[in-house]
């Protein structure tokens, strides 16, 4: 089997969406001419157009706003907001416009609108270009919320987004893209919104999504080799959120890390915390812990962003720890 | 320069019955909310379009039925007049399940996905990107339509409103762009707020017809409608209409009205859109004060059932609260 990389199959994706569906277009910063600021829509722009593939000025706020309209007008618009960063330029829309309509209105219209962007840190870009707002996003009743970390969920998490008739953003991690795998099946109907086991383990559960889950997956690779065996719960969506799978897993394992690259306080961690707290307190055998980012804005120097980030040795030290007992 | 005074009016009488008509509908569904707001049956905010009502009244008397209006939070006038029922919109202002939003949105939120009203935008110029989106929809999928926004003087100020306006015009989108100049955003005047206060001039800077209208006048209001949306319709990309008008009363029912004098407010009363169109029309001699007397009658009963309909309608079961957050799914 071939492998593929994260940012060829979320290509693919597109273009299969272009392919079977004339209301679906692409609007972003970037998308057409230079294909893409990850180059993930390259060559589109040949394939199906300037009124299809459309490039937007710099105008998060506007052109999400018009994504909004589109799907009320009966398109099935795909935003491209190219990073996380800048979706604070666009978070009325997205906040008081796309995920309240249906609701304010009595239930008389749906958002069917699918926002994409690229999110996280690991590129050395500093303060303003690193931001990881998870939680954030799936804070909002209205909004859905797809974390792609696996090429399978590169390549139909799209599609999932664009069959669901409100608004739903898909946050893909900077460093996926490059990412590579082989692609398996797509979802079935079932599980498309539910959490995933990547790892089945005994000792404890990791709990990851999106950018973190690879290396959440390489952590539980060396505890093995210390006879720690961990499950790896890939959360998948975060809103709607799978608290079944999650509680049932902890239940078993009775340990819990939750890595996630936003910062610790308030983060959606905290969260997936309060849930094990809600439903498998009893079950516990150590306190869950949490591997967040560190609580500063994010430094460029290369050894001071990779200490304020998530590693694999931060996760594999809490793991030890609520294993073994002791601080992490 | 207006035309009124000057010219006769312009429509057959039965069209002028209409305006007349309209207008006093807004007029008498407001006093009645502000009347029953005091009796606490109607909460939250309401911001009150007396003294505004020929700007909605002879924008959407020229759509199609078929063409979208996207409005602000002072929408009670352009919902009436697109002909959402005047039940259902006072059984929203009043709370309940038998609301134009099933009691979710009150005054600020009214929506009809039939009548295509996309609301009830309480977040200024909030509503311009969503215009420019059903503009690009229609585009798109060659309908000939017309979006028409509404959007006050203040909605210049936010960053949404060049978005929205460079958006349009730079792919030539469908949008009627309505400034509704009321002269204040909430209780700030435009000179306090704008370097430049000529809303035309930023609106031709993104390429578009701008034109500033008496928004007092329906007639006026009425003609530059009529052809801004018929070339709209006609594939020739957004227009900006600026209707200079004014709110007669406070910009909510929590505003003290400190930033304005009385005579200033008196100064425009007498330029009242509803008064001074029919003492044109008894001037030409083809409207009665009988014929006043009469629309008003039959404005008073719709207004009494709307209010006798909102006051006996259901609340909505608590049991239901978390509906409408998502679209119902046979699969899910």
């Amino acid at each position: 089997m071939s492998t593929t990389s994260a940012r060829e199959a979320l290509h693919d994706a597109l273009r299969e969406a272009l392919t079977n569906d004339s209301r679906v277009l692409l609007i972003g910063e970037d998308v057409g001419r230079y294909g893409g600021s990850y180059a993930v829509s390259k060559s589109l722009l040949t394939e199906f157009g300037p009124q299809r593939i459309r490039d937007a000025p710099l105008s998060e706020l506007g052109f999400t706003g018009a994504g909004v309209g589109a799907a009320l007008g009966g398109l099935r618009p795909i935003i491209e907001i190219m990073t996380v960063n800048f979706s604070l330029l666009a978070l009325d829309q997205l906040v008081n416009t796309a995920a309240t309509l249906r609701h304010m209105s009595g239930g008389q219209f749906s958002v069917p609108l699918v926002v994409r962007m690229a999110t996280g840190a690991g590129r050395q870009l500093a303060a303003q270009h690193s931001h990881s707002f998870d939680g954030w996003f799936a804070h909002i009743p209205g909004l859905k919320v797809l974390t792609p970390g696996t090429v399978t969920d590169a390549r139909y998490m799209l599609g999932i987004a664009l069959a669901d008739p409100d608004p739903v953003i898909l946050l893909e991690h900077a460093q996926f893209y490059s990412e590579t795998g082989t692609i398996g099946a797509p979802p079935t109907p079932d599980e498309a919104w539910r959490a995933a086991t990547r790892r089945v383990g005994r000792d404890l559960t990791l709990i990851a999504w999106g950018g973190m889950l690879s290396r959440a997956l390489a952590a539980a690779q060396r505890l093995a080799a210390e006879g720690i065996e961990a499950e790896v719960l890939d959360l998948r969506s975060l809103r709607p959120l799978d608290n079944e799978r999650l509680i049932e897993s902890v239940r078993r394992t009775r340990r819990a890390v939750v890595v996630d690259e936003s910062w610790r306080t308030g983060s959606f961690a905290a969260e997936i915390s309060a849930r094990i707290m809600e439903g498998a307190l009893y079950e516990l055998d150590a306190p869950v812990l949490r591997v967040c980012s560190a609580e500063v804005p994010m430094p460029y120097a290369a050894h001071l962003e990779v200490a304020a980030t998530p590693q694999i040795e931060n996760i594999v030290a809490a793991a030890r720890s609520v294993v073994h007992g002791g601080s992490a | 320069m207006t035309l009124r005074g000057i010219h006769p009016v312009p429509f057959p009488i039965e069209e002028s019955r209409e305006l007349v008509h309209q207008m006093l509908r807004i007029r008498r569904f407001e006093e009645a909310c502000a009347e029953w707001y005091g009796l606490q049956k109607i909460r939250g905010f309401l911001h009150l379009y007396i003294g505004e009502e020929a700007v909605a009244t002879g924008v959407i008397h020229e759509l199609a039925p078929d063409d979208a209006i996207v409005a602000t939070y002072r929408e009670h006038g352009h919902a009436l007049v697109r002909g959402v029922p005047a039940k259902a919109l006072m059984a929203e202002m009043f709370g309940r399940s038998t609301g134009c939003s099933r009691g979710r949105g009150g005054s600020m939120h009214l929506f009809d996905a039939e009548r295509r009203f996309y609301g009830g935008n309480a977040i200024v110029a909030g509503g311009l990107p969503v215009a420019v989106g059903l503009g690009l929809a229609d585009r798109m999928l060659a309908r000939p339509r017309v979006t028409a926004c509404f959007f006050g003087e203040g909605a210049v100020a936010e960053g949404a409103f060049h978005e929205a306006m460079n958006l349009a015009a730079l792919w030539q989108l469908p949008v009627l762009f309505c400034c509704e100049n009321n002269g204040y955003a909430m209780g700030t005047a435009l000179a306090r707020s704008q370097s430049q206060t000529d809303l035309c001039a930023r609106a031709a800077s993104y390429g578009m017809p701008a034109r500033a209208v008496d928004g007092m006048d329906i007639v006026a209001v009425t003609l530059a409608a009529r052809e801004a949306a018929a070339q709209v319709r006609n594939g020739a990309g957004p227009a900006f209409l600026e209707f200079q008008t004014y709110r007669f009363r406070a910009h909510s029912m929590f505003d003290p009205e400190l930033y304005r004098e009385r005579a200033e407010v008196e100064l425009w009363r007498e330029r009242g859109p509803l008064h001074t169109f029919t003492d044109r029309l008894k001037a030409e001699k083809v409207f009665s004060e009988a014929d006043f007397q009469r629309i008003d009658a039959e404005v008073a009963d719709e207004i009494r059932a709307a209010l006798e309909f909102a006051d006996t309608s259901p609340l909505e079961p608590v049991e239901d609260l978390l509906r409408d957050v998502h679209t119902p799914q046979a699969s899910a």
